[in-house]
């Protein structure tokens, strides 16, 4: 296929149109809008880059298959970010793994909001970790979140969803994604927390060995 | 942390995200002026979200794109196979 990257959509319903219409460079511009969302999506909800890949995949063809019947009465973005979490679902219900759990444990709910570590770290991360020592950090904190939480956390604050939007491609209400997205929030500053405080006491004694030997 | 901190728990985010209301904005300000462990809450929290939105965000790979155009192009031809017979 012709990758069109810009080509003239100047409103939404341009781009249906012309999606209806078959037209290969508009698919070309729905893939450079949207697959980096579904991608980041489908990562962290199944913690695999193969199957994320294959969940990209899979949204787009039904994408392809069910575009004609498109009514437009949500955005794009939505219609397609709402394919690929139900494709990524379908596929963690298929694992069954017990730690990859449906619904939130509710016994941890109230532990999880408590914070526990009080230490600042706010000057140190940047710089302390090479990037991509950073980023493994990141993910598995991420990764450690039940998948309720991880899919509103990452819309909202990786990819930067308005609520009204992850609520929508969630199925949920505004509110319960607002209490989804301060757990997380607060499950992750938690993770980090621990983790750079642990760093940093070893590299205090390192700093303590070095300066009595 | 004290049960003054813990009221204030429920609310951070939405403080952070400067989507709260302004007395209750107010009285949060007001509560870690004096206290240390909410300061580093809160700074601690903002600085997670901070690091996730410069962070977290991972490009396509550029293998799974190409791979991804290829599947979209198959599905094309199938389908023009089937509008011509």
């Amino acid at each position: 296929m012709e990758q069109k990257p810009g080509a003239p959509y100047p409103t939404e319903a341009d781009l249906i149109r012309a999606l209806q219409a078959r037209d290969q460079s508009a698919y070309a511009e729905l893939v450079e809008r949207y697959s980096p969302t579904i991608y980041n999506l489908a990562l962290r909800m199944m913690n695999d880059r193969e199957e994320a890949e294959e969940v990209l995949q899979e949204t787009f063809l039904s994408a392809f298959r069910a575009v004609q019947r498109f009514e437009g009465r949500s955005q794009l973005s939505t219609w397609l970010y709402r394919i690929a979490y139900n494709a990524a679902l379908m596929r963690l219900r298929k694992r069954q793994l017990p730690t990859t759990s449906m619904d939130e444990p509710a016994q941890n709910e109230e532990g999880d909001i408590m914070p526990r570590q009080l230490v600042d770290w706010t000057g140190r991360p940047d710089e302390m970790l090479l990037a991509s020592e950073l980023r493994r950090v990141l993910d598995d904190a991420v990764a450690s979140l039940p998948e309720t939480l991880r899919s509103v956390f990452t819309l909202r604050d990786i990819e930067g969803l308005s609520t009204a939007e992850t609520a929508e491609v969630l199925g949920l209400t505004e509110t319960n994604v607002k209490v989804r997205l301060h757990r997380a929030r607060l499950a992750l500053r938690e993770r980090l927390s621990s983790y750079f405080a642990a760093v940093d006491a070893v590299r205090g004694a390192q700093a303590g060995r070095a300066y009595v030997g | 942390m004290s049960v003054e901190c813990h009221e204030h728990l429920d609310c951070l985010s939405d403080y952070i995200d400067g989507e709260l209301d302004p007395t209750l904005c107010a009285e949060i300000e007001h509560h870690m002026a004096a206290c240390g462990d909410c300061r580093i809450v809160v700074d601690t929290l903002r600085k997670t979200v901070s690091l996730y939105r410069n962070y977290g965000h991972e490009e396509v790979p550029e293998d799974a794109k190409e791979r991804l155009y290829a599947v979209l192009k198959l599905a094309y031809r199938a389908d023009d196979q089937e509008a011509s017979t």
